[in-house]
């Protein structure tokens, strides 16, 4: 496997979704490639940043009324 | 963040009314839906009129869930649906369930001139190593990762915004993306692996410490 052919990988290696062969041949240019395998590192470091975003949330006017709103919908 | 029960015990206590059952489900995802409704509509303003206007119609439609999907993937489609339809008419429409011919789904996700050429020692190999990165947990640099991170998304394309802020921005699985998206495992794939390589390009350039 060539580094050009690994970086289009990443994803589908992460997720587990790779063939066997094709896995085989993923693991194999890791063990062997520093570029690659400092590529793989920085694709899980952004994963894990973006999973570090924090939360949005509604505005407490929007929330009020949609629990008004819920209430309103039983009581009826 | 508190834990929701089993989705029969859930829908069965908002059938019956249950206001804290309702507040807890809305408190619990509604941050992940306005995420999701921002890839189809500009302004966050509008995305959380999406998210509102979802909450009602589940409200209303609680009696047509059938249990043939999760409920959370049956709320989800409602808002993917009310949130195309506020994209339409801000003309952010896209088709959805097939890639788009051009580049922005297609072609190399690491420039091509990262790699040696045919002539090379080594073709298709890097002709530098990516440069390491300074550590991203250091404090300082944590609030300009944030904005940076934040400013990628709002340029992505708004299939790959939508895919990568619920895999990873939330923290949905690819079974469940594609059951709320209803696109194809395969297309799932591709459009998270473009969008997390542009977001990781860009970090590059920040945290590159060569
Ligand atoms: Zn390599």
């Amino acid at each position: 496997m060539n580094c050009d052919e690994f970086v289009e990988l990443v994803t589908a290696f992460l997720d587990g979704a790779l063939d066997p062969a094709t896995e085989d041949r993923f693991v194999e240019h890791l063990a062997l490639c520093e570029g690659c395998e400092r590529y793989l590192e920085q694709f899980r470091t952004t994963i894990a940043e973006l999973g570090e975003l924090p939360p949005e949330s509604l505005s407490p006017a929007v929330r009020t009324d949609l629990l008004d709103a819920f209430r309103d919908w039983h009581r009826s | 963040m508190t834990k929701l029960p089993p989705d029969d015990e859930l829908v069965a206590a908002l059938r019956a009314g249950d206001g804290a059952a309702f507040a807890d489900v809305l408190d619990a995802w509604s941050s992940s839906m306005l995420r999701l409704a921002r890839s189809f509509v500009s302004t966050h303003a509008t995305a959380e009129e999406v998210v509102q206007d979802t909450w009602l119609a589940v409200v209303k439609g609680l009696s047509a869930f059938e249990g043939r999907s999760s409920f959370k993937t049956w709320v989800y489609r409602i808002l993917v649906n009310t949130a195309k339809k506020r994209g339409t008419h801000e003309k952010r429409s896209v088709p959805w369930t097939s890639l788009l011919p051009g580049d922005e789904d297609h072609g190399p996700t690491v420039d091509p001139s990262r790699f040696q050429g045919p002539g090379g020692a080594y073709p298709g190999h890097w002709r530098e190593t990516p440069e390491p990165w300074a550590s991203p947990e250091k404090t300082a640099l944590a609030l300009e990762i944030r904005e940076i991170i934040t400013g990628v998304l709002d340029e992505l394309p708004a299939r790959q915004r939508a895919v990568i802020s619920l895999r990873d921005v939330g923290d949905h699985t690819a079974e469940e993306v594609c059951a709320m998206l209803q696109i194809s495992a395969a297309n799932q794939r591709v459009l998270l692996h473009r969008a997390r390589a542009v977001v990781r390009a860009r970090l590059a350039g920040y945290l590159g410490v060569a």
